[in-house]
């Protein structure tokens, strides 16, 4: 207690030193010296008069503070008193003190935590000028925030509710800054994409409409000031010499400043190119293609112009486009969302969960006033005797209920200091962390002050909620009753507020836990659930040809090639390639139509079909079970007839059966008839929550991609086949990039967003349990000690150990019965809303119900021990003699 | 000094203000100007003046400011503000009236009723 200590002495003497003091010692001083002239003129000796004078003004103390007192307001030397008073009461029982700062340590870290997450994901916007005005554009039909180029076009000529649009796409190429190429993440982004945004350069200039000629027509880049930092070593030279992009040459215009990093909030790009060239970014370019929406498109609205207006606005452009190109945007439709988040896509399911998050963690903080509320109102019984003698001494009311909130709030804010300091370092962390292997993932929540100011309200707040228990008690408090009885009477065998608080805190304990368990519930099941491919033991080797320059005729020799060099590898069982894995970070979707349909609108599709090309092997490599006819072959060429090979659900929903679909002939926007050659499982495609979904699979061959990814299956360890699998491709070519991964980690993208809200979900869940132990323990031990002597009375007339430990905790146990059941049914009800987010989360799970109830028991076990042990210890003779 | 009264509750005020009313004076000073005028008939412990002087300076009925005395000593004066010397006249007008009153019911004789 030493640093109490010189707080406490620190705060002493600047209370002693006050100048106020000082001065009206010297008035006080001066009237004895002015009395004591008198008395000496009248004949004493200047000894005797000043004894005389301080005699005669009386109780020099007792009027000196009473001077002091009348003397003006003295809140904050109040205060210094209380805090001094309150630090002495608190370190003399370090236990307790110890115990109410973690409690609320905890509480509100997981508060501030969870604020900072909102904040940064919800409530803070997009850092760009004018963010409030900033809207995104998604479709109406299905809520995708996609738009294609010629519509973006369309849309920004024809609207009448935005200053500009601009368009922008996330995507990757082999970026080579002198040493070797490495894949490097950017955005395509439209000329005016930094006009509009009003972003000034940090460094040279940023890239125009004006510098926009038709494809390939402006090579420049503009680096993110992060990685002008890291590749270049911040180097001012850097602007203007020119780097290779896919092998094409690039000049760099610029870079950004530092606080701006795109116009989504979990993703921080390397550098931006003009969209036109996206043919060399890519590879290909579907900027002339009404039907290929992949674009995010945003703008500020005209000042004035309410949604609502806009979206109208919007709707009008949306019908002139379905009658102008009723193939492609037949029945279109276009509504607003908020940008940084993909638009609602991932904004939905963030904000959801988040908010619930919030809610959840905001029941914790509540928990945790109950708790400490029922501790501190615990404390004011036992301090009765003292409270009763301030109050018998003439102590009024209101000074011991200030001293009461004082302390309340003193351990509130130190809890909040202490959970503050554990977030902050949290915070950090996450900043920083990069959950997903493949993709440069960035979690925007760095504490900022208004996570400081809300931890601290929270911390006041919760201080004054469980600093209010005791009140009642006090101001009823008869100081005459208590000092002659020595306690405040019996036990009332009525319930009381503190009983209220306890059965309230177990409610909201329960609830925490029974939404961790269906949430770990979920996570387990969607590891076990049937993917359509087996990622175990798999490697996958991800790479664009294109970022090596190769186009044409030369990707499907050089798939061939790696293909061949990989599975002669020793040890290599087998190999496919896909061009991008199912479960990954990108998808490829596509309108298919039965064989008799002629008018290919989009309202006649037959279904919206994922869309794959892979190799022959890809299918024994990753593990699918082919369910009728045969796989894919290299004979399945340019020159063969098209076929696929299609899953079950595809078959379904387009031949109507899977063993109609068979040989069956389906066609794609562009009349190509394809026959079905294969069907195989279905699987997860995009999250691992969709729907069943149809997918169907190309042969490489006929339909040509660059972006290349090949899947290894061997019989060795996974790690050892890395370096042979670089040497292989190396010597194949040695500018090629690529990253190599096990199937297994790469579908941490997937998994991505249940296991943080399996992770959030855990450890709240743990917080809420822990909460439940200390509340349990606390009511336990405090109702055994308040009864002690009568259990030691019931021993001695030969009670067993059965009907001590009822006496002792028979109320503890049903009030925790029954905030038990009340907190499973709420966190029943409350799941439902986790079904939303985390994978097959069922409530309804007898094993979650089972695992609560087992938990809730083994808490209140595990809190309950120790004060039994105490009751049943209760030595009689030891407590008799006490009293 | 002949027979001395216990002071009311409350008077105490209304006297230093009237002893202040009549020029600034220290604490002091202010105790020997009631004895005065009241030719030494209440009875007030010296310190018990103190509270009550840093009562009405807090509610700016008096100031104070440091000064030397006639003892060619350091010493606060007092004395009254605008809003002290209103706060004299109302105090004397209800102390006026409750003496009065008082007085009368004192006065009174079994014939009056």
């Amino acid at each position: 207690m030493k640093v109490l200590d010189s707080i406490r002495y620190r705060i002493a003497a600047l209370f002693q030193r006050s100048p106020r003091n000082a001065e009206m010692e010297e008035e006080l001083r001066s009237h004895v010296q002015h009395r004591a002239d008198d008395l000496e003129r009248s004949g004493l000796s200047r000894a005797e008069a000043e004894r005389r004078a301080r005699v005669e003004f009386g109780g020099y103390e007792r009027y000196r503070q009473e001077s002091y007192e009348a003397g003006g307001n003295h809140f904050f030397e109040r205060l210094l008193q209380d805090v001094r008073f309150g630090l002495r009461v608190l370190a003399k029982s370090p236990g307790f003190t110890v115990v109410a700062v973690l409690t609320l340590a905890l509480a509100i870290g997981a508060n501030a935590v969870v604020f900072s997450m909102l904040n940064g994901l919800v409530l803070r916007p997009l850092n760009v000028p004018g963010a409030k005005s900033l809207a995104m554009i998604e479709q109406g039909r299905d809520g995708a925030p996609m738009q294609s180029y010629p519509d973006y076009l369309d849309l920004r000529e024809r609207n009448r509710s935005f200053d500009d649009l601009v368009a922008y796409q996330i995507t990757r190429a082999g970026l080579n800054t002198g040493r070797d190429a490495a894949p490097a993440w950017l955005y395509e982004a439209s000329g005016n994409y930094f006009d509009v945004l009003g972003i000034q350069p940090y460094l040279g200039r940023f890239f125009h409409a004006s510098d926009e000629h038709g494809a390939n027509s402006a090579p420049y880049i503009v680096l993110s000031y992060a990685y002008w930092s890291s590749h270049f070593g911040g180097d001012r030279g850097a602007v203007g010499r020119t780097v290779q992009l896919n092998k094409h040459p690039y000049t760099i215009l610029g870079v950004a400043p530092p606080e701006f990093r795109g116009t989504e909030l979990f993703y921080a790009p390397d550098f931006w190119v003009p969209l036109v060239d996206q043919e060399q970014v890519d590879g290909w370019s579907g900027l002339k293609s009404r039907g290929n929406r992949d674009m995010e498109v945003v703008g500020h609205l005209k000042a004035g112009v309410s949604p609502a207006q806009a979206t109208a606005d919007l709707n009008s452009v949306a019908a002139y486009l379905g009658k102008a190109y009723p193939k492609e945007d037949d029945g279109m439709s276009f509504k607003l969302a908020r940008p940084g988040l993909a638009g609602d896509m991932l904004g939905g399911p963030v904000r959801a969960f988040l908010a619930g998050l919030m809610a959840l963690a905001g029941l914790i903080l509540l928990a945790a006033c109950a708790n400490l509320g029922s501790l501190f109102a615990a404390r004011a019984a036992d301090r009765s005797r003292e409270i009763a003698l301030r109050l018998a001494l003439g102590s009024s009311r209101k000074r011991i209920l200030r001293q009461l909130f004082t302390e309340a709030v003193m351990v509130s804010l130190m809890g909040g200091a202490a959970g503050l300091a554990g977030s902050v370092v949290l915070l950090r962390w996450l900043s920083v962390w990069q959950p997903v292997s493949s993709f440069p993932v960035r979690v925007p929540v760095s504490p900022d002050w208004h996570v400081y100011a809300v931890a601290v309200l929270l911390a006041l707040v919760s201080g004054l909620l469980f600093g209010v228990v005791p009140v009642r008690q006090v101001l009823r408090a008869n100081p005459y009753e208590v000092v002659k009885a020595g306690s405040t009477g019996v036990a009332g065998r009525r319930f009381t507020v503190r009983d209220l608080l306890l059965a309230t805190q177990i409610a909201i304990c329960a609830v925490l836990v029974t939404s961790s368990l269906v949430a770990v519930r979920g996570l387990v099941r969607s590891l076990h659930s049937n993917f359509g491919f087996a990622p175990q033991g798999a490697v996958l080797v991800d790479t664009d040809l294109d970022m090596a320059g190769y186009s044409g005729d030369r990707v499907a020799i050089m798939q061939r090639r790696a293909l061949d060099a990989v599975t002669e590898l020793p040890g290599v069982t087998s190999a496919g390639l896909i061009d991008r894995q199912p479960l990954g970070m990108g998808w490829n979707t596509n309108v298919v139509f039965k064989d008799s349909v002629t008018d290919m609108k989009v309202s006649n599709k037959a279904a919206d079909a994922y869309q794959y090309r892979i190799s022959p092997g890809y299918f024994h490599t990753a593990g699918t079970t082919l369910l009728m006819g045969r796989t894919l072959t290299w004979h399945d060429d340019g020159k063969a007839p098209h076929v696929a090979v299609v899953n079950a659900e595809f078959a379904r929903e387009v031949f109507g059966s899977v063993a109609g679909a068979l040989g069956g002939y389906y066609k794609l926007q562009d009349g190509t008839r394809i026959q079905v050659a294969g069907i195989v499982e279905n699987g997860k495609y995009q999250t691992l929550t969709e729907d069943q979904q149809p997918a169907m699979f190309f042969p490489i061959l006929q339909m040509p991609s660059s972006s290349t990814t090949l899947v290894v299956r061997s019989n060795r360890e996974p790690q050892q086949l890395v370096t042979p699998l670089q040497d292989a491709l190396y010597k194949l070519d040695a500018g090629l990039p690529f990253t190599i991964t096990t199937w297994t980690k790469e579908l941490d993208t997937a998994l991505f967003a249940s296991r943080v809200a399996t992770v959030s979900l855990g450890v709240l869940g743990v917080l809420g349990g822990m909460l439940a132990v200390t509340g349990i323990f606390g009511m336990a031990a405090y109702s055994v000690s308040r009864r002690l002597r009568e259990l030691g009375i019931r021993i001695a007339l030969g009670a067993q150990r059965r009907e001590v430990l009822g006496a002792a905790l028979g109320r503890a146990f049903r009030l925790l019965a029954f905030g038990s059941a009340a907190g499973l049914a709420l966190g029943l009800l409350a799941t439902r809303l986790l079904s939303l987010i985390v994978y097959q989360a069922s409530p309804r799970d007898p094993l979650v119900l089972f695992g609560v109830v087992l938990i809730m028991l083994l808490l209140d076990l595990l809190a309950a021990w120790i004060p039994a042990q105490r009751a049943l210890k209760a030595d009689p003779l030891m407590l008799l003699r006490e009293e | 000094m002949g027979e001395q009264a216990q002071i009311l509750p409350g008077t105490l005020d209304l006297l230093i203000l009237k002893a202040v009313s009549l020029g600034p004076l220290h604490g002091y000073g202010v105790l020997l100007r009631i004895a005065q005028i009241t030719a030494s008939a209440l009875m007030i412990e010296q310190g018990a003046l103190y509270p009550a002087l840093f009562r009405l300076v807090r509610q700016g009925l008096l100031k104070a400011s440091w000064g030397t005395s006639e003892n060619n000593r350091r010493a606060k004066f007092y004395e009254l503000t605008v809003a002290g010397r209103r706060r004299l006249h109302e105090e004397t007008d209800g102390w006026n009236r409750l003496a009065a009153a008082i007085a009368s019911a004192l006065a009174a004789r079994p014939e009056e009723i």
